[in-house]
């Protein structure tokens, strides 16, 4: 009898019974996908939700414009490989446009312009829920946050006032303008996803395995050289085998040293890592310690 | 590998970070950017020793404060499992918090501080594991350095809580005496307490038999969604997606659809469209059936000669969880009970509990924030239940406020009469 369920089987079950849970209940869900492998994840969790019927809602691209263009190949690909309709929420229309400024200096990120993008995409298309590839295990603030994260009319989180969460009975009701961030894969941590890309054979882009790359040091972390990233005075490129732990924005994700050529080889290597994977590549994570908190309070992801 | 899901129940004074620290340290799921980052707000703060607590405490008030908000999520694995532990503050909003962060869990581990024995607290959170049917318990009898790892102590302890345990319902229930901070049965046998022949924690979370505490008797498929393409290819392709709840589905099995009462056979189940031959909780599926039948959302399927009760009216455990609300008598509210919604009245408050001396309330005409009742409630449409201690899953429901719309009760069937 098939009555041992693996964690795996469990998870998928998991975030599977919230896809449909969402796509039943609300009007306009949409999956915010960045080409990285925890969306990725989602898309393919998403696309077995409803089998064989198509996924009934689109993909939406929060596009800083500072992309790894073999991301942008890849995002293209699964769009044509799975029907699904895909949206792009662009920064540099945003700025362009006059709605936000750009930063200035050397660490210049539009990693928070991208909440202008994000929340101007929501109001045009009329989204009522937002499944995120966010994880509890990636940060301290969103160890807290729940599957079901509800957002007011400004989009702002609230950590003190979550609903509470029970069973497997999410409360998505809301009020016209108001909308609810869903995050499937919540309880899953990053050496999941790895495990769970390997068993189920999920393909991700190249950039998350081992590659020769010209990058520079800056804060700790190696960053590539980059039409949007130039290296300041002082800053020595070299080039190096890395690859990406996470993927985002190109001018604020960091390579790690790596010699992980293989699906089998990053789950070793992520298995043995003592440092968490945001804190080894995100340098938007690092300016303040609560960081990730005020993004989120302010409509980030 | 399996998934375990643990809550822990506990003040910071019982020293419960420590031990999720110790959990997480020792099982190597601490990184050194995190330990780094505490270390530092440590410092800042002027704590004399690295606070394990401000692991689990994530958000800005809290590392202010020194307080915790809510419940937080934590994962570790060993070899052998895969662990999500919810961490519940112990004192303030307790009940809320510690109901939120324990309703799915397997297991929960109720800090005791061996100096103290069992406090009011201990008893609180021992009662709301017995409300939620928790299959196991484990009493961690922590700071055991402190009262010179004493058998006699750790024997009163057990002694005294077997005694105020008998009057709950609580299933399986362990003792390991423990010291956190020292890392004595935690993870590595203690060399202080020869005296004690038990398993160590991570040994016992490792190895407690969880596979048969799912209901495999009573199978129950709550539709979720129905998955009907309408394309060239599947013209006439109608599965009903949903999760099992209980039981085991099979190809082949005589079902009906609840709650219109319609039989049908399973013609096929599909997961994540390869056909599987049986499922069962917690699947989530999609099931053909051989004929064609009018089944939404919200409806359920059983096998014929085993059902769920629908019903209007049903009799539950409440637990309120509402700053800016109370419940009262009469009182009208949306209720969603597995894939389905209806609105409710409250008929009857029966009694209100006090978690401190379990005595019964009778005369109670409300239940406030954090308080526990018995109630009655009639329903606009039947929901297709079974009592909370058959089935979790088809056993609960929420209430919601219609104007807020915010979680404001968390329900366990008692009757479904």
């Amino acid at each position: 009898m098939r009555t041992q369920v693996s964690h795996l089987q469990a998870l998928e079950s998991e975030a599977i019974f919230i896809f449909r849970e969402v796509a039943a209940e609300f009007e306009k869900p949409v999956l915010l996908f960045s080409g990285g492998k925890d969306s990725i994840l989602l898309l393919h969790l998403a696309v077995k939700a409803f089998a064989p019927a198509p996924v009934p809602f689109p993909i939406m691209h929060v596009d800083t414009g500072h992309n790894f263009p073999e991301v942008i190949e890849f995002r293209d690909r699964r769009v044509q490989e799975t029907g699904v309709k895909l949206i792009v929420a662009s920064v540099q229309d945003a700025i362009d446009s006059g709605k936000v400024v750009e930063e200035k200096g050397p660490n210049a990120s539009r990693n928070r312009l991208q909440i202008t993008a994000l929340l101007d995409g929501i109001e045009e298309h009329k989204f009522d829920a937002l499944f995120g590839g966010a994880r509890r295990d990636e940060e301290k603030a969103r160890a807290k946050e729940r599957i079901y994260s509800f957002r007011d009319e400004f989009g702002q989180w609230d950590p003190k006032g979550q609903r509470p969460e029970l069973w497997n009975l999410y409360n998505g009701r809301h009020k016209p303008g108001e909308h609810m961030r869903v995050f499937p894969i919540s309880n899953w941590t990053e050496l999941d996803v790895w495990n769970y890309i390997k068993e189920y054979e999920v393909a991700v882009p190249d950039v998350y395995f081992a590659h020769k790359r010209k990058v520079f040091q800056r804060d700790g972390m190696w960053l590539g050289v980059t039409e949007f990233l130039e290296p300041q005075e002082g800053e020595v490129v070299e080039e190096r085998l890395v690859r990406f732990r996470t993927i985002g924005d190109a001018t604020c994700t960091g390579a790690v040293d790596s010699p992980a050529k293989t699906i089998e080889q990053v789950i070793e290597e992520v298995g043995a890592t003592r440092i968490t994977e945001r804190g080894a590549t995100r340098a938007d994570d690092r300016t303040a310690e609560a960081a990730m908190e005020d993004r989120k309070k302010e409509g980030y992801f | 590998m399996e998934l375990l899901r643990l809550a822990t129940a506990g003040s910071v004074d019982d020293g419960k970070s420590t031990l999720i620290g110790r959990l997480l340290y020792d099982s190597k799921s601490i990184f050194e950017d995190q330990l780094e980052s505490i270390e530092e707000t440590s410092a800042a703060r002027g704590d004399e020793h690295v606070n394990l607590a401000l692991l689990t405490d994530g958000l800005r008030a809290e590392r202010e404060q020194g307080i915790t908000i809510d419940v937080a999520h934590r994962y570790f694995a060993t070899p052998k499992r895969k662990f999500i532990i919810a961490d519940t503050p112990g004192h303030i909003q307790y009940t809320r918090n510690m109901v939120t962060g324990a309703s799915t869990a397997n297991l929960a581990i109720i800090l005791i501080d061996a100096r103290k024995g069992i406090l009011e607290q201990s008893k609180r959170h021992s009662f709301i594991a017995s409300l939620l049917q928790i299959p196991h318990l484990v009493l961690a009898v922590n700071k055991m350095d402190l009262v010179d790892y004493s058998q006699e102590v750790f024997d009163k302890i057990r002694k005294d809580y077997t005694a105020f345990a008998s009057k709950l319902d609580i299933g399986d229930l362990t003792f390991i005496p423990l010291s956190a901070l020292k890392g004595d049965n935690v993870v590595d046998r203690s060399a202080n307490m020869s005296w004690y022949e038990g398993s160590t924690l991570l040994h016992h979370l490792e190895d407690v038999h969880i596979a048969s505490d799912r209901n495999m008797v009573d199978a129950r498929f709550p539709v979720q969604y129905v998955i009907r393409p309408q394309s060239e290819k599947l013209p006439d392709y109608r599965g009903y997606a949903g999760t099992v709840a209980g039981g085991i589905l099979r190809k082949g099995d005589d079902v009906v659809a609840l709650p219109s009462g319609f039989a049908s056979k399973v013609a096929k189940i599909e997961q994540a469209g390869q056909e599987i031959d049986e499922a069962c909780a917690p699947m989530a599926v999609t099931v053909s059936l051989e004929d064609e039948l009018d089944i939404s959302r919200g409806d359920m399927l059983c096998r014929a000669n085993n059902q769920a009760t629908p019903t209007q009216d049903i009799e539950a455990m409440v637990c309120w969880m509402s700053e800016a609300s109370q419940l009262q008598e009469g009182a009208k509210l949306a209720i969603k009970h597995t894939t389905r919604w209806a609105r409710t009245i409250v008929k009857d408050l029966r009694y209100k509990l006090d978690i401190n001396t379990l005595s019964r309330d009778e005369s109670a005409t409300s239940l406030t924030l954090n308080e526990i009742g018995r109630i009655k409630l009639r329903t606009t449409q039947p929901l297709l239940a079974d009592k909370y201690s058959r089935n979790h899953i088809t056993g609960s429901f929420i209430l919601v406020d219609e104007n807020t719309n915010v979680t404001v009760g968390a329900g366990m069937i008692i009757n479904t009469k």
